[in-house]
């Protein structure tokens, strides 16, 4: 499946990647190759097989609704590129 | 079967169908996949762990209360309960979601198709279909307004349980919107599964519209996101309908977006939606494994609901004889329904009565006295300065002839005041009805003895006077006389 | 002290117990191999401070008789392993700076069994290639060479770092994470042992994520014996990962015994590929033979979906890649490159334009098109099936045997550079190593042999579920009867 580079700029606008035009381009012929690659599993017959759910299958267990976490301060903003009062900082967001 | 409004437009008649998305935060003292405190009203960022802020390596483990919670929800609303389940991711870039993907469940929620009857004004009854409830994590909150080339980013609320409950496009009017809101946040409140509590955005609805032609098919919805409150949903769903009718009068054609309702104006608008449309992707969480719910779970979570609205209200009619109206009132809120419950228990064992004779009477006294009290205060229920109990000895003090209804009333308002008991009240401002008939026959003596001419001409047949006596007497005893002793007296006294 | 390098990792175990040599000589030795191995790019990040403190906490564990199973031993970790206060990049620019303040499941354990961690090694950016060229702190060179030749080889990927290290007897081990051969690809690039147990077994909590249906750590060694100690301590589970199995971890150091009579050995008719080489294919029917003379069956099966297995993987590796990654963001840890005048959108692009490097792009962009809207059905959700009958394949196999032996990769290590410029030709490297990683299988790859050029050839043998020790046993058996001595002839550190 060619996949052309207007997809390709749709998608990277979709995964929040900034690609040059050299990018697109070669991501574009890449991308095609691949899925051209993997076109073979079209050919698989797989009419009423359901899809995997869990790789090893094992009972959900859940957690205890206790307060366990939080209040981590330092630790939670340290690594912050940007942070004011607590909050994390990042660039005005206009709604 | 529409008893929706009905808008008459230039062209004719619209109908608008309504639909609800209901979130509603689950109660759970931590997140549906992490131990961070829930609580509302936190320093920033303070009930946060590493999974919410989706550090790198962090797993979400599942808080099995969320589970149960939206289980007993589902039950109570009488819906099918999905033994397999499962978690799909939700992926979009906002920077008060942490992951880049919120944790919802998309193909398959764990509480399937089920319905909630509500009730309207005018007594009739309607059944809105519920589509389904899923469990979802809350994003963070994004501050605007502290700085002004920044927004700062709190994560308190990230991951926090809430549960989507979807209906169908069962409704036809703002009343409906209103009423379904209304009675799903009582059975919430019920069951103790969400506070209801609006203000803090517990729940909070995102509302579908469209309009047609009375019986036409489906027009295009407009989904307003994120209104909070009852009234604000019922002004922006008849707004919206009246928006949408005037473009399609005008030949315009409605297209599916999202907006938003600004309560300051009363009106919706486009939530511009930036050059992408949104593609979020969904895939099952593979850190997740599916969610398989046993018979002796759901049977529990059955076991573990209290008595619902609707049951409440049949047993009120049937048990306790009250109106429908009556009763619809008193379990439309969960609250109110228990202080009535705590009323009538406290009133039947200080009367000695059973609950059936005393019901219709604790009713009307709750929903007329002390209803209209409140609402002038400007108190909920859960503020009342006047406890069932204090409630139930001033109805005993009417039953046994203490107070009159004029006293009671009276002794009501300075409960209201002082937060006093009635008798007290009652003996230090010496409110009791006077039914000491030695008391009364000398007041009558000296009414008609203050009175003689007009004692002559009842004498003579001018009946219409005796209303007068009656008048002087409690005049005389400064209204606190039991009025059919009076009357007996009276009578007798003038021969 | 370089003989201590030389030892295996039981044998150091042994002579720590007897006293033979320190903790701190142990770990002081690897630290000036470690120095003088720079140019093979091994490690991102070394922390000899940190393995001397936990050496000679190790010394005085082991005087007083209270000594972990693991004390002293020098470990290397893959920086794919978030290490608290300890710098973790999985080898990529957006965590080039990132210091956990939390440490993974895996590292706790082996800390907690008294390891010294030496350093965090180098990796093929976010566990993504074949190859150990996509890291953005430099490709690791092989410690192995052609015969006859001084141009640099790859060690295989990701966990090329690992796998260079321990083949260099840089450390005595070294933990690998491994997606869809990521330890056992590179194990038989270097002539090391490198298991990758059952899905599940080792906790992925602190594992900075790739594909989460698929990653697993596992050890990576220079015998068998040693990976049987080293999983033994990583292995167990975790309440902080969801997916990790609460099964009891065996105590594999002692039950290995490498016998296998009248285990039946399945040999894959469809891992027979076109164009195979004849020196693989000579040493694949040597280790059937091998395990043949050690008592085994060999039975033939059929795999029937093998060949789809690769391009399963590349869906759904980069799909859960692509949503795994969202989370670099620049808002709460990681690299931040901010436009002049940027939206949050453009700092979001700008930061993952240039935090990631190539691969990861294009596996971001390939997962992100075969999730968005209208692709799901045909490449996800076809990829999930195809991975169901990949599973019952394996399923089906293990009906008629109880281990499976293939080749571990199609070739030889190749030369630095020489597949970097064809993505499909560098995941052909996986096509031996991703079916068992569909499946969830034990899988370990086995030094066999060496091919013309003196480079060294791995087999695999892959077991049923938490049948490790059926792997391990099978591996021994191999080891054993290869008698793989061979070790790269140092040629780095030439002053």
């Amino acid at each position: 499946m060619a996949v052309d580079e207007e997809t390709i700029r749709r998608i990277a606008r979709l995964a929040r990647l900034e690609l040059g035009e050299a990018e697109v381009a070669r991501l574009a012929d890449e991308a095609s190759k691949i899925l051209e690659w993997v076109e073979v599993l079209g050919r698989v017959e797989t009419a009423g097989i359901e899809p995997v759910s869990a790789v090893i299958p094992k009972p959900h267990r859940w957690r205890a609704d206790e307060v366990t976490d939080g209040g981590l301060g330092e630790a939670l903003l340290a690594n912050a590129p940007a942070r004011a009062h607590g909050f994390f900082a990042v660039p005005k967001v206009i709604e | 079967m529409s008893t929706g409004a009905i808008i008459e437009g230039r062209t004719g008649p619209w109908e608008m169908v309504l639909g609800l998305e209901v979130h509603a935060q689950v109660i759970s003292k931590s997140k549906l996949f992490s131990g961070a405190a829930t609580a509302f009203g936190a320093e920033p960022n303070a009930q946060v762990s590493f999974v919410d802020a989706a550090f790198p390596g962090m797993l979400p483990v599942l808080n099995g209360e969320c589970v149960r919670q939206a289980v007993r929800t589902g039950l109570a609303l009488g819906c099918t309960i999905n033994r397999w389940s499962r978690f799909d991711r939700k992926n979009y870039f906002y920077a008060d979601l942490p992951a880049g993907y919120q944790i919802s469940q998309y193909q398959h929620p764990v509480v399937g198709e089920g319905a909630l009857e509500i009730a309207l004004e005018d007594g009739s009854t309607r059944t809105v279909g519920i589509e389904r409830i899923h469990l979802e994590q809350d994003a963070g909150k994004s501050i605007h307004d502290l700085n002004p080339e920044l927004s700062y980013v709190d994560l308190n609320r990230a991951g926090v349980a809430l549960m989507e409950i979807v209906s169908k496009p069962d409704m036809r009017s703002p009343e409906e919107a209103g009423a379904y809101v209304a009675t799903l946040r009582a059975i919430l409140r019920a069951i103790g599964a969400c506070d209801g509590n609006m203000q803090e955005g517990s729940l909070r609805a995102d509302v579908n519209v469209s309009v047609r032609r009375p019986g036409a098919p489906f027009g295009t919805r407009c989904e307003i996101k994120n209104v909070n409150s009852i009234r604000f949903i019922q002004q922006a769903v008849a707004f919206e309908a009246r928006r949408q009718v005037a473009i399609l009068e005008t030949g315009g054609t409605i297209h599916q977006e999202t907006r938003l309702f600004d309560p300051d104006r009363g009106e919706t608008r486009s939530l511009r939606s930036k050059e992408d449309a949104h593609d979020y992707r969904y895939f099952p969480d593979p850190d997740l494994l599916p969610l398989e719910l046993s018979e002796a779970f759901i049977e529990e979570c059955r076991a573990s609901l209290p008595e619902l609205p609707a049951a409440r209200r049949m047993r009120y009619e049937a048990e306790l004889g009250l109106s429908p109206y009556l009763a619809r009132l008193l379990t439309a809120d969960m609250e109110q329904s228990v202080w009535f419950e705590a009323l009538l228990a406290e009133t039947a064992a200080r009367q000695g009565r059973p609950a059936r004779e005393v019901a219709e009477k604790a009713a009307n006294w709750m929903t007329g006295e002390l209803f209209g009290a409140l609402n002038r205060l400007g108190l909920g229920i859960g503020q009342s300065p006047v406890s069932p109990a204090q409630a139930a000895a001033l109805l005993a003090m009417v039953a046994d002839g203490t107070l009159s209804g004029p006293l009671a009333r009276q002794v009501f308002e300075l409960m209201l005041e002082t937060g006093e008991d009635p008798a007290a009240i009652a003996e230090a401002r010496g409110l009791k009805q006077v039914s000491d008939t030695g008391a009364l026959e000398a007041a009558i003596a000296e009414v008609l003895a203050a009175h003689a001419a007009k004692v002559a001409e009842y004498r003579a047949g001018k009946d219409k006077l005796f209303g007068f006596f009656v008048g002087q007497v409690m005049k005389a005893t400064g209204g606190r006389a039991n009025p059919a002793l009076v009357n007996t007296l009276l009578r007798q006294a003038l021969g | 002290m370089t003989a201590l390098t030389e030892l295996s990792l039981c044998a150091m175990r042994e002579g720590l117990g007897r006293g033979d040599f320190s903790a701190r000589e142990l770990v002081a030795a690897h630290l000036a191999a470690i120095e003088a191995a720079r140019e093979l790019n091994a490690f991102i990040t070394e922390t000899p401070d940190l393995a001397l403190a936990a050496a000679d906490a190790a010394d005085a564990a082991l005087a007083r008789g209270e000594a972990g199973p693991l004390a002293g031993i020098p470990l290397g970790i893959k920086d794919l392993f978030c290490t608290e206060g300890v710098r973790t990049t999985a080898a990529s620019r957006i965590l080039a700076d990132f210091r956990p303040p939390y440490e993974s499941g895996v590292t706790a354990r082996l800390k907690a069994a008294g390891a010294a961690f030496v350093g965090k090694l180098n990796l093929d950016e976010f566990a993504m290639g074949s190859s150990n060229e996509t890291s953005a702190f430099g490709p690791v060179v092989s410690p192995w060479r052609a015969r006859g030749s001084n141009a640099p080889l790859v060690p295989g990927g990701s966990s090329g770092g690992s796998a260079a290290a321990v083949a260099a007897r840089l450390v005595a081990g070294a933990t690998g994470t491994d997606t869809g051969g990521s330890i056992r690809q590179p194990a038989a690039f270097t002539g090391i042992c490198g298991i990758k147990p059952t899905y599940g077994r080792c906790s992925r909590y602190g594992i900075v994520a790739f594909a989460s249906s698929l990653d697993q750590a596992g050890p990576m060694a220079r015998t068998v014996a040693d990976c049987a100690l080293l999983l033994e301590a990583m292995a167990g589970h975790d309440p902080r990962d969801a997916t990790s199995l609460e099964e009891p971890v065996p105590a594999w150091s002692q039950l290995l015994s490498g016998d296998i009579r009248g285990r039946r050995i399945g040999v894959p008719r469809e891992y027979r590929l076109e164009g195979m080489s004849a020196d693989l294919d000579a040493l694949w029917q040597a280790g059937a033979a091998w395990l043949r003379d050690a008592g085994a069956e060999i039975v033939d099966i059929s795999l029937p979906h093998t060949m789809e297995a690769l391009p399963t993987y590349y869906i759904l590796a980069p799909a859960e890649a692509s949503s795994n990654l969202a989370r670099y963001d620049g808002v709460r840890f990681g690299l931040r490159v901010m436009p002049e005048c940027g939206s949050l959108a453009d700092m979001y692009c700008a930061t993952r334009a240039a935090g990631f490097g190539a691969e990861v792009k294009r596996r971001i962009m390939l997962g992100t098109y075969v999730l968005s809207a209208g692709y799901y059905d045909a490449y996800y959700l076809k990829a999930q099936k195809v991975r169901a009958l990949i599973m019952r394949d394996f399923e089906t196999a293990f009906g008629t045997c109880d281990l499976i032996l293939t080749p571990s990769a199609p070739t030889a290590a190749f030369a630095l550079g020489g597949k970097v410029s064809d993505p499909i030709a560098m995941y052909l490297n996986d096509v031996f190593t991703v079916p068992a990683s569909l499946a969830g299988l034990p899988a370990m790859s086995v030094p066999a042999g060496l091919d013309p050029q003196g480079l060294p050839l791995g087999l695999q043998v892959i077991g049923r579920p938490l049948d490790e020790l059926g792997v391990l046993d099978a591996a021994r058996a191999i080891e054993r009867a290869a008698g793989f001595a061979a070790a790269p002839a140092r040629w780095w550190g030439a002053a």
